[in-house]
């Protein structure tokens, strides 16, 4: 039998290492965030950690959603929005007067709460964004319009059907072809909006194993309300209420140990 | 299978490591009190603390795991493994009971052949090993039948301190070394009542249903 090491720190027995070590990607720094006057989002700070899936969880309201759209600039297309202090992605500020935001957001994907396929086939979904960013041959799109089904583990379920309308497909189906088509284009991070809210539970957990393998490749922060897929998918939890970053730490500390009584208050389901 | 199932299989894994443990202790321990072997005895007095860790990272994976809010048999697995950690823990305690008080036996001349003591460590043995091996292939007929044999151990330990109950009375001088038996076939029967636990555990993993404290003819 071979020598059992101790972890050098007693008390975290179960973390991997990998979800200390992993190198930052995303940074935000100060981040306020105004609609019109009122303050959505308030000196929000945060290191997010690249290949590692980081949930944001707080009640209706709390700015989760509309952090998460900074990092792809969603946020650009609300009249009256101004956002001030920075964030980074790879050491980028990508609110920069010359960032192309066409290209922020190739490579930062987003999967909405609403599956949201273009009223197209399943293949030209997939095909659509990389024909849009200039890709022209068709074995080629051929291939990734596969292998992006494969990554979303939708390719089994449709590879006799490519050419049928996206819109025939189940709500779940469709979820995962929303996710095929971000990875499509090889983005560094994917943005999920409460991706499995509307879905059935066995179509949930199909997500949330496509998650845990996509994390091989991709940096996701997930939007979630259901604070159990938090802790099924995530290495990171932060928790917001009302537009401040309460909490931020790892997923099992979050859930069994919290550090304010705000988020033990929260996930313990007795607030407000 | 899920990533959650493969986290489960990791937590069973992580069980049966630590019964490997508790079982090679216990095993060891009744080797060097027979053979008076005392490097053996201090082995394995200090590798209890990996049967320590192992049971601390058991809890640690049990408590993330439930934070997942499994359902069903999942959650009775996880909860199941969390008091057979505790078990086997205790019965790497016991692996070290006996190794200390077989340094102390071995200061003097052997009080007399040992026969029953390496009888009651085959029979408490037999029965964790047969309740691993219901836990592992989800066998509650085996785990069950685990259970009526820790009468035989309790047994066996009477009869064994009858026994040096009459030595100390015909020659104190004894004294020290038939209580150092005696705490050692308490130390097995305490082993036998671990597997027996343990058994119940299976049970109630497998078939949902609470067997304990039920006597013997009711499980």
């Amino acid at each position: 039998m071979a020598a059992i090491t101790l972890p050098s720190d007693p008390v975290d027995l179960v973390t991997p290492p990998g979800l200390l070590s992993a190198a930052p990607l995303i940074e935000a720094k100060n981040v306020e965030l105004f609609y019109g006057s009122s303050r959505a989002l308030k000196g929000i700070d945060i290191t997010i950690k690249e290949k590692l899936v980081t949930a944001f969880i707080g009640p209706s309201g709390c700015g989760k959603s509309t952090f998460l759209r900074c990092f792809n600039r969603m946020n650009d297309l609300i009249d009256n929005v101004r956002i001030t202090g920075q964030c980074l992605i790879g050491g980028e500020d990508i609110y920069a007067k010359d960032v192309d935001v066409i290209e922020l957001r190739k490579r930062v994907g987003m999967v909405f709460q609403r599956s949201n396929p273009f009223p197209k086939s399943i293949y030209d979904n997939i095909a659509y964004g990389l024909r849009l960013h200039g890709t022209k041959d068709k074995s080629e799109i051929d291939g990734v319009v596969e292998s992006s089904l494969r990554g979303a583990a939708l390719w089994d379920e449709v590879k006799d059907r490519l050419h049928s309308s996206a819109l025939g497909l189940s709500g779940g189906q469709q979820q995962r072809l929303c996710i095929a088509r971000a990875i499509a284009i090889r983005p560094e991070i994917i943005l999920m909006d409460e991706p499995a809210s509307a879905l059935d539970p066995l179509a949930t957990v199909k997500i949330e194993e496509l998650i845990l393998e996509l994390k091989k490749e991709f940096t996701i922060v997930i939007v979630t309300h259901n604070m159990q897929q938090a802790t099924r998918i995530s290495d990171y939890t932060a928790f917001f209420y009302i537009g401040e970053l309460i909490e931020y730490d790892l997923t099992t500390k979050i859930f069994t140990n919290p550090a304010k009584k705000q988020t033990e208050d929260y996930v313990t389901g007795r607030f407000g | 299978m899920t990533h959650f199932e493969s986290e489960l299989a990791a937590l069973k894994q992580k069980l049966l490591l630590m019964a490997s443990h508790a079982e090679s202790a216990v095993n060891n321990a009744i080797k060097a009190l027979v053979d008076r072997d005392d490097d053996l005895a201090r082995k394995v007095a200090e590798d209890d603390d990996k049967i320590d860790h192992l049971e601390q990272e058991v809890d640690a994976a049990c408590i993330a795991l439930l934070a997942k809010a499994p359902l069903a048999t999942q959650l009775r697995l996880i909860t199941s493994a969390m008091k057979i950690a505790r078990d086997l823990e205790r019965v790497g305690d016991e692996a070290t009971t006996i190794a200390r008080r077989s340094l102390d036996l071995s200061q003097e001349p052997q009080l007399k052949a040992y026969v029953d003591i390496p009888r009651m460590a085959t029979m408490a043995m037999a029965m964790l090993n047969d309740a691993l091996g219901a836990f592992v292939n989800g066998d509650t007929a085996r785990a069950r039948a685990v259970i009526p044999r820790d009468k035989d151990v309790d047994q066996l330990n009477k009869q064994l301190y009858r026994e040096l109950a009459s030595f100390m009375i015909e020659k104190p001088t004894t004294i020290t070394r038939c209580l150092n038996l005696m705490t050692i076939s308490k130390a097995l029967e305490r082993i036998a009542d671990h597997a027996k636990n343990v058994a119940e555990d299976v049970v109630y993993l497998y078939e949902a249903r609470d067997i304990r404290h039920l006597g013997a003819t009711a499980a």
